[in-house]
C-alpha cells in the first residue's frame, strides 16, 4: 500500500482525536508498544462475516496464532472459524511462487466451499517482496465469478487500529454497493407501520451482544440492513449503502466508513453506545429522531419507559448488592465514559478511569458523570494499575484481558469490558449480565482466603484436639 | 437449610449403598484380605460385580452360601464352613466375616461364630477373622465402611499405649476418599519424614497395578496386618471423615492416642489445618514443594471463580461426600441448592447446601428441577438425570462405571482440588450456561432462500 493513502487514511477528518494536540493515530514506541498489528485490526473487522472465506497471505505466523480466537459469533454459518492461510515457505518466497500460491489457495477455497466471497490479507512478507494482491484478486474474481477482496493490511503499515480502517477502506472500495438488498415478504412488516433501515457499524457481536439489541429493533420496525460485522453476512455487506442512517457503535475505527457512506451515498451517521441504561436509551431516541419519523419516535418512547421499567425491577437486587463498591476502570476511548455511567447505573462508584486513549470529548463526558475532580489514569502499566488500586482503595478493576492477569496475580477482583470476554454486557438485558459479573467476582469467597497467610506460616495449629 | 428425610414407599433410582458393601469395601484395603459376606449368595455376587466395574480390578469376596432351610435352621453351620473353606482355599491373613440384613434378621451372633470357630479349627489360628455387623436395613456405604474399620481396631489394634514412639502417624480414611486420595494423602504425610500407617489403605490394594503373579484370591497389598499392632506406638491418630468417629474413638480409648479430626481434605482451608499440623507434629517446616502447590491452588482458584462463582450445584452422594463438596461449593462462591444423602448422618445438619434431602436421585432430579441447577455431582447412575436436567455430571462417589480413572482420582489437598476445580469449570464452559441464545430478526431474509453456494463440500 502507498504511503500517501496510510496517511490519508490516519488523517480521519470525522475523528475527535484528530484534533489538539493529537494527530491521528500516534506512531508506536519500540520497546515499550502493546497492542496487535494492522493484520490484527484488519481481521477483527472483517472475521465476523461468517459466510465469507477468509484467507491470511503469508506465513505461518500469521494465521497460525490468531485464528478462531475472538468472541464473535454467527447465528447461522461458521466458515468464518475455519482458519486459511498460504502458509508460505521459504522457497516460496525465495523462487517467487507466492502469488501462484495464492491464486491456487482462492481456487481452493471456491472449490471447497463455494463461498459468497472472499477475503484475502495481506501480511509483512508479500508486501515486503512484492507480491501485487489487488492483481491476483482482480483476476481470481474474474475467473471464479465469486468476489475476491484484496485487505492490504499488512502488520508493519501500522497499529490494529489503522488495520480496523483499512478493512473498511476495502469494504468501501469492494463490497458496499455491489448488491441491492435481498426483498422482504411485505407480511413480516406489521401494518400500520413504516419500515426504517438502520446499519451498526463497528458492532461485533461479542458473546452475542447483538442479540440483546436486535429484538428492541424489530419491535419498532427497525431492519439492519448490515452489522459492520457481528453475525453479518457478505450480500448484507454489498446492500448496507440502501440504509437510512448509519450508528457507528463505541468504536472511532470505523468512522471512515461512515464518513464516506454519508459522501458518497448521503447516509447520515451518529456515534452511540450501547452499554449501560442510559446509553442504551440514548442510542434508540436517536435512531428515532435522526430518521424523523413520529410514529417511530413515539413507539421508541414507549419501549424505553417499559424496557427501562422492566431493568431497573430486575436490578434491583443486584443495586443493593453492588452499592458503593468501589471500582477502578481501566479501559479505551469512549468506554472509558459509557462503562461509567453503566456502573453508576448500578450504584457503584467510579474512583478512577483510565483516559489513555480518550479524546478530549470523552474526558469531558467523564466530568459530567464523575465530577470536576474525577480521577483520570493515563499510565496503564501493571505496577502503575495497582498502585492506583492500593490509593484509591479500589474494590475491583474493570480492564481489558490483557489486564486481567495483573489484577488476578494480585488477588484483586476483576471484570473484563474488552474484545475476548466471554459474557454479553451490551443492551438493557447485558445491565443483567454485567451487574451478576460484577457481583459474581466481588463477592467471591476466595478472596479472603488468598490475602490470609496459610496457618502453616505462623505455625498455629487450627484442629482442634478432639480425644 | 431445610432437612427433609423422605418417607416414602417407593425409591426411585436409589443412591444408598448396602452396610455390607462398605465392610466389602474397607476390607479390600488390607493385605492378604477376603471379605466373607454371611448371607445369600446374591448380595455378594451383587456387590463383585459392582466393585470389578467400578475399580476395573479382580476383587477377592466370599459367601456363606445360604439357602432358605440353612437360613432357618443352620446359618451359623455355613458360616462355619465358609470360614474354613476360604481359610483352606484362599490361605488369607485376615478374612471379614460381614453379615447381612438375612443373618442380622435371623439373630446371628458373629463373635460367637468365630469363637466356636477358633475352637474347631484351631488350625487357623493364624488366621485373623474380624466380625462386622453390617445389615444393609440399616445405614449406607460409608456406615458398613466404618463398622469394618471399627471392627478392625477392635479385633487387631494393640491394646496398650507403647512407651517408644516412632514417627509415625495413623491415618483413619473413609469411605469417601478414593485410592488416588489416599496415596496424595501419604505422600503428604511422608514429605514431613512421618511414616503413615493407613487403615484401610486402598491406595496399596485398589491403585490399579498390574503384578507378577496371574491369580491371587486374597487382596493384593494393603495395609499388612502387624500395622494395627504398631498403631498404638504412633505420635498422633488423624481421622479423615465423620462416619469414622466412633473407630477413633475406640482406638483413641485402646491407645491413649491424641487424634485429630478433618470432616474432608478438600480445598485450601481444610488442607491448611492439615499441613500446619503435620508440621507441628512432626517439629519441620513446611517443604517448598508443597508451598508450590499451595500457590498453585491459589492461582486455580483465581482462574476459576469467573466460570464456578454463582453457579448452582445439585450434589447426591454419601453424607461425608456430600459435605466435602458442598464445601467446597461455599468456597468457590457456588450455590448448592440441593443435596440429596444417601442416608441420614449428623453431618447433615451442618452442610451448606439449600434443602438437604436424605433420599433417591428421583428425588433430587424433582428438586433440582425446581430450583435450577447447572452442573450435576453424584455417580454414574445419574447420567440420566443429568440429561434430562440437561446439565453436565461430574462423577463422584461409587459406582463410576462408564468411565476410566474416576475410581483413582485425588480430589483432596491442594493438587487434588487444583485439579477438581479445573474439571468442574470446564465443564461449566464446555455447558455454554450462560450463553446468549441466536436471535434472528424477522426482517432479515431467511439464510436458505440464499443459499445458492453450498457452505461446504468434499475435497475436489
Amino acid at each position: 500500500m502507498h504511503p500517501k493513502e496510510i496517511a490519508a487514511l490516519l488523517d480521519e477528518p470525522a475523528c475527535a482525536h484528530n484534533h489538539k494536540t493529537k494527530s491521528g493515530c500516534s506512531k508506536t514506541k519500540p520497546g515499550a508498544t502493546a497492542g496487535g498489528c494492522a493484520f490484527d485490526g484488519a481481521q477483527i473487522t472483517l472475521l465476523p462475516i461468517a459466510d465469507a472465506v477468509h484467507i491470511v497471505h503469508g506465513p505461518i505466523a500469521c494465521a497460525g496464532a490468531s485464528w478462531d480466537n475472538r468472541g464473535t459469533r454467527s447465528s447461522g454459518p461458521t466458515l468464518y472459524r475455519i482458519g486459511m492461510t498460504t502458509d508460505l515457505s521459504e522457497t516460496d518466497i525465495v523462487m517467487g511462487r507466492s502469488e501462484k500460491k495464492l491464486m491456487h489457495a482462492i481456487k481452493e477455497a471456491v472449490h471447497r466451499f463455494s463461498p459468497p466471497g472472499i477475503f484475502v490479507y495481506n501480511t509483512c512478507i508479500p508486501a515486503l517482496i512484492g507480491d501485487d494482491l489487488e492483481a491476483i484478486c482482480r483476476e481470481a474474481t474474474q475467473r471464479f465469478g465469486v468476489l475476491v477482496v484484496p485487505v492490504d493490511a499488512a502488520g508493519f503499515y501500522g497499529t490494529k487500529n489503522l488495520g480496523n480502517r483499512l478493512a473498511g477502506e476495502a469494504l468501501l472500495r469492494y463490497v458496499i454497493g455491489t448488491r441491492e438488498p435481498d426483498p422482504l415478504p411485505p407480511e413480516v412488516v406489521p401494518p400500520g407501520i413504516t419500515l426504517h433501515t438502520i446499519n451498526l457499524i463497528g458492532e461485533y457481536n461479542i458473546a452475542g451482544e447483538l442479540w440483546h439489541i436486535l429484538p428492541l429493533l424489530d419491535e419498532l420496525g427497525i431492519r439492519v440492513l448490515c452489522t459492520l460485522t457481528g453475525d453479518a453476512r457478505f450480500r448484507e455487506v454489498q446492500s448496507m449503502h440502501r440504509a437510512e442512517l448509519n450508528m457507528v457503535v463505541c468504536a472511532k475505527a470505523l468512522l471512515n466508513v461512515a464518513r464516506k457512506m454519508k459522501e458518497r451515498y448521503g447516509i447520515p451517521y451518529f456515534e452511540g453506545s450501547f452499554y449501560g441504561i442510559t446509553d442504551t436509551s440514548t442510542a434508540l431516541r436517536t435512531i428515532a429522531a435522526m430518521i424523523g419519523d413520529a410514529d417511530l419516535i413515539a413507539r421508541a418512547e414507549a419501549l424505553i419507559a417499559r424496557e427501562e421499567a422492566r431493568i431497573n425491577a430486575a436490578l434491583e437486587p443486584w443495586r443493593k448488592r453492588l452499592r458503593g463498591k468501589r471500582a477502578l476502570l481501566y479501559t479505551g476511548g469512549v468506554k472509558s465514559w459509557s462503562i461509567v455511567s453503566a456502573l453508576q447505573d448500578l450504584g457503584m462508584e467510579v474512583v478512577a478511569t483510565g483516559t489513555n486513549k480518550s479524546t478530549e470529548e470523552d474526558k469531558a463526558r467523564i466530568r459530567e458523570l464523575m465530577g470536576e475532580k474525577a480521577r483520570m489514569i493515563t499510565d496503564g502499566s501493571p505496577r502503575a494499575l495497582l498502585a492506583a488500586v492500593a490509593e484509591y482503595r479500589a474494590d475491583l478493576l474493570i480492564a481489558g484481558g490483557r489486564n486481567m492477569y495483573t489484577a488476578l496475580k494480585a488477588r484483586i477482583p476483576f471484570l473484563d469490558v474488552n474484545q475476548e470476554r466471554e459474557f454479553a454486557y451490551a443492551g438493557y438485558q447485558g445491565m443483567l449480565e454485567l451487574a451478576r459479573q460484577l457481583a459474581l467476582t466481588l463477592e467471591s469467597p476466595i478472596w479472603p482466603v488468598l490475602r490470609r497467610p496459610p496457618s502453616w506460616r505462623n505455625n498455629l495449629v487450627t484442629v482442634p484436639q478432639v480425644a | 437449610m431445610e432437612l427433609t428425610k423422605r418417607n416414602k414407599p417407593l425409591i426411585l433410582s436409589p443412591l444408598k449403598l448396602s452396610q455390607p458393601m462398605g465392610a466389602t469395601l474397607a476390607t479390600l484395603g488390607i493385605e492378604g484380605a477376603i471379605p466373607l459376606l454371611h448371607g445369600s449368595q446374591g448380595c455378594t455376587a451383587f456387590a463383585k460385580v459392582f466393585f470389578v466395574r467400578h475399580f476395573r480390578e479382580p476383587i477377592p469376596l466370599q459367601t456363606t452360601a445360604l439357602d432358605q432351610v440353612a437360613a432357618v435352621m443352620s446359618p451359623d453351620d455355613n458360616a462355619l464352613e465358609g470360614l474354613a473353606t476360604v481359610a483352606a482355599k484362599a490361605n488369607p491373613r485376615l478374612i471379614s466375616l460381614i453379615s447381612t440384613g438375612l443373618t442380622e434378621t435371623e439373630g446371628t451372633d458373629l463373635e460367637r461364630i468365630v469363637r466356636t470357630f477358633r475352637l474347631r479349627f484351631p488350625e487357623y489360628r493364624h488366621i485373623a477373622i474380624v466380625p462386622v455387623s453390617a445389615p444393609d436395613f440399616i445405614g449406607s456405604l460409608e456406615n458398613g465402611f466404618a463398622a469394618a474399620v471399627e471392627a478392625m481396631i477392635r479385633t487387631l489394634a494393640g491394646k496398650r499405649r507403647a512407651k517408644e514412639r516412632r514417627n509415625q502417624i495413623n491415618l483413619l480414611v473413609g469411605a469417601h476418599l478414593t485410592p488416588g486420595d489416599v496415596e496424595y494423602l501419604k505422600t503428604l504425610v511422608e514429605a514431613f519424614d512421618l511414616q503413615p500407617i493407613v487403615i484401610p489403605d486402598l491406595s496399596d490394594s485398589l491403585d490399579g497395578h498390574l503384578i507378577a503373579a496371574p491369580f491371587s484370591p486374597v487382596t493384593v497389598g494393603g495395609t499388612p496386618i502387624e500395622a494395627f499392632s504398631r498403631l498404638s506406638e504412633s505420635l498422633a491418630t488423624i481421622v479423615v471423615g465423620r462416619s469414622l468417629w466412633a473407630a477413633a474413638d475406640l482406638l483413641a480409648e485402646r491407645t491413649a492416642i491424641p487424634d485429630y479430626r478433618f470432616d474432608h481434605l478438600l480445598g485450601i482451608e481444610a488442607t491448611d489445618s492439615l499441613i500446619a499440623l503435620l508440621s507441628d507434629l512432626s517439629g519441620r517446616p513446611v517443604p517448598p514443594a508443597i508451598e508450590r502447590q499451595r500457590a498453585r491452588l491459589e492461582d486455580a482458584m483465581v482462574d476459576t471463580h469467573f466460570m464456578l462463582g454463582f453457579t448452582r450445584w445439585a450434589i447426591a452422594t454419601e453424607p461425608d461426600l456430600l459435605h466435602a463438596y458442598a464445601a467446597l461449593a461455599a468456597a468457590m462462591g457456588a450455590e448448592v441448592p440441593v443435596a440429596v444423602a444417601s442416608t441420614s448422618s449428623p453431618l447433615l445438619k451442618e452442610i451448606p447446601a439449600g434443602e438437604v434431602i436424605v433420599g433417591d436421585l428421583d428425588d433430587l432430579e424433582a428438586v433440582a428441577r425446581r430450583h435450577g441447577v447447572d452442573l450435576l455431582l453424584s455417580n454414574s447412575h445419574a447420567l440420566a438425570t443429568a440429561e434430562r436436567l440437561g446439565v453436565p455430571l461430574h462423577r463422584i462417589g461409587l459406582p463410576q462405571h462408564d468411565r476410566l480413572g474416576g475410581a483413582q482420582r485425588a480430589a483432596i489437598g491442594y493438587l487434588g482440588t487444583r485439579q477438581l476445580l479445573f474439571d468442574l469449570a470446564n465443564l461449566i464452559l464446555e455447558h455454554h450456561r450462560h450463553d446468549v441464545p441466536p436471535y434472528r430478526s424477522r426482517f432479515r431474509p431467511s439464510e436458505e432462500a440464499h443459499a445458492t453456494h453450498a457452505t461446504c463440500c468434499p475435497a475436489p
